[in-house]
């Protein structure tokens, strides 16, 4: 497969705004912020732009949550395209990014500006957290199924999975908890992170209940902020300020009934699938993967992603997560800039910001030595896409 | 009495049948006509063998506990918290589940695998809820 376009295409930058609680900014504001860095990280100007892509669009959606449309962000830049794109729907948050890399290699575009921006932190500060569907009268699609029930948050939709994993195969809290602290101790690490103060099983374990087995710090952070990529050309590699980041291999296969409660096997997610076509692109084993950035919108989730990777045992990911296995200095080191959970819900492109700058030695206090192989896996039940990142 | 107060489904195309047949105090689902399969939500096609040939059926509302989650988190304001989530998986088919509630129940009684019973709870003129309850009384 020497031929195939995740060849053709690298991340020649990447650029975050300020990322914060309640920053009191609006959305296009700190997508702009992103945009301008990542396109200078890249070397660039925003003349050279000729592409645009965001997850999920101007769909609406809870506040805070979708992020300016791609045109606005065309708008303000003041830039030519060639190629655009936004959608909901596709292989997760990172779907965008995936299909910049297939739009590069058709030679669509040179230089794709794709972005994801929240400003869910600010949105509730007067309102405080509503459910999905909070205020409405009749619900549609396939919320009428899981909102009038009371289950009106992925956390109630995913603690379903969680507690079916306990019970197949004796996944317990600790196990959880362990992605909340090796998250919070990488937070502390990364000053860019939302919670940095150190945490203790006792504290994880003494939070208050969300819904069961879910704990408030197994439930990522609501914040503010944006973060971009470019997705450029393989030929622009020699021209970067830094070093190219490369594509190894994609995975956005789902094989399975596309739904939260219909899903076949609850105790397996969509990542599954999207980790078995990914594998099946590339020569490359899990042994060889030097950091992984896995989804922990809930902190089951990670867990999940171990097993579908093949990391670990289907089932074995509570053992798999005990001792630092999974901390810096460990085999296997998991969000190291503190994760959704502690570093804050920038929607799945955290990982991403995360696995570029480890594999151009940029970790700083938190670089995983020697990093060339990076992982991020990205959605949770029904919703997966994970890339193969290399330095 | 309700849990707390509910947004109602909207009548749709293909899923006013289900809450209406509910409303009347009857659980049922879209059925394939040529491999009688349970199809849930209903859709104008069976999923399983591409069948267009549907009509409907009328189940026991039996049930196992599949899965749960105790929600403690109002995600309103006034919502009565905790309540019990549940996710149960009819007698008639595998893996043929409805998101519910499981009332009745005492919390230190819910156990994955146990038996349930579907009951109802009206929520507009044309709406019911389809709820679950253990099968042996506490």
């Amino acid at each position: 497969m020497t031929d195939k376009p995740e060849r053709q295409a690298i991340i020649a930058g990447v650029g975050q705004s300020a990322i914060g609680r309640r920053l009191f900014r609006t959305d296009l504001d700190l997508t702009c912020e992103a945009a301008l860095a990542a396109i200078a990280d890249a070397g660039l100007r925003p003349e050279d732009i000729d592409g645009i892509a965001a997850y999920p669009g101007p769909i609406g959606g809870p506040p805070g949550f979708a992020g300016p449309g791609i045109y606005e962000v065309q708008e303000c830049l003041g830039i030519d395209l060639r190629w655009h794109l936004s959608g909901a729907e596709g292989p997760a948050q990172i779907s965008p990014i995936i299909h910049a890399v297939l739009a590069v290699a058709a030679g669509l575009c040179r230089h794709a500006l794709v972005y994801r921006t929240v400003s869910e932190a600010t949105a509730a500060a007067d309102t405080g957290r509503l459910g999905i569907g909070a205020g409405s009268h009749e619900i549609r699609g396939f919320g009428a199924f899981l909102i009038p029930f009371g289950a009106m948050s992925a956390a109630n939709w995913l603690a379903l999975y969680a507690r079916r994993h306990m019970h197949e195969f004796g996944t317990t809290r600790e196990h959880l908890g362990r992605i909340a602290l090796a998250a919070r101790r990488h937070a502390g690490l990364n000053p860019r992170a939302i919670y940095r103060t150190p945490m203790s099983m006792e504290d994880y374990l003494g939070a208050r209940l969300v819904t069961e087995p879910f704990g408030l710090y197994d439930c990522d952070v609501p914040c503010d902020g944006s973060t971009a990529v470019i997705v450029s050309t393989a030929a622009a590699a020699h021209d970067l300020p830094h070093r190219a980041v490369r594509f190894e291999a994609v995975g956005t296969a789902i094989r399975a009934r596309p739904s939260w409660d219909q899903w076949e096997d609850i105790t397996t997610m969509a990542a599954r699938d999207a980790a078995a076509h990914l594998w099946s692109r590339t020569e490359l084993k899990p042994a060889d993967v030097d950091t992984a950035q896995l989804y922990d919108g809930f902190s089951f989730l990670t867990l999940a992603w171990l097993e579908a990777l093949g990391f670990c045992g289907r089932g074995e990911s509570g053992p798999f997560v005990e001792g630092a296995r999974i901390e810096l200095g460990g085999a296997l080191p998991l969000n190291t800039w503190g994760g959704q959970l502690s570093g804050g819900r920038l929607h799945g492109f955290g990982f991403v910001a995360e696995a570029v700058r480890q594999l151009r030695g940029q970790g700083e206090d938190r670089q995983v030595p020697g990093c060339e192989v990076a992982m991020v896996g990205v959605g949770g039940g029904p919703v997966a896409g994970c890339m193969l990142l290399t330095g | 009495m309700s849990l707390f107060p509910r947004p109602a489904p909207a009548l749709e195309a293909h899923t006013e049948a289900f809450w209406r047949a509910c409303r009347a105090g009857r659980l049922e689902f879209t059925r394939c006509v040529p491999c009688a399969w349970l199809i849930h939500p209903s859709r104008p096609i069976c999923p399983r063998c591409r069948g267009r040939s549907l009509d409907v059926a009328v189940v026991s509302g039996r049930a196992r506990l599949h899965s749960y989650t105790v929600n403690h988190q109002a995600w309103f304001p006034g919502q009565p918290v905790p309540y019990v989530i549940g996710l149960v998986e009819l007698v008639e088919q595998d893996g043929l589940r409805l998101t519910t509630n499981i009332v009745n129940c005492p919390l230190d009684r819910l156990a994955i695998g146990m038996p349930l019973r579907v009951c109802f709870e009206t929520v507009t003129d044309d709406v019911a809820l389809p709820l679950f309850e253990p099968v042996e009384p506490a």
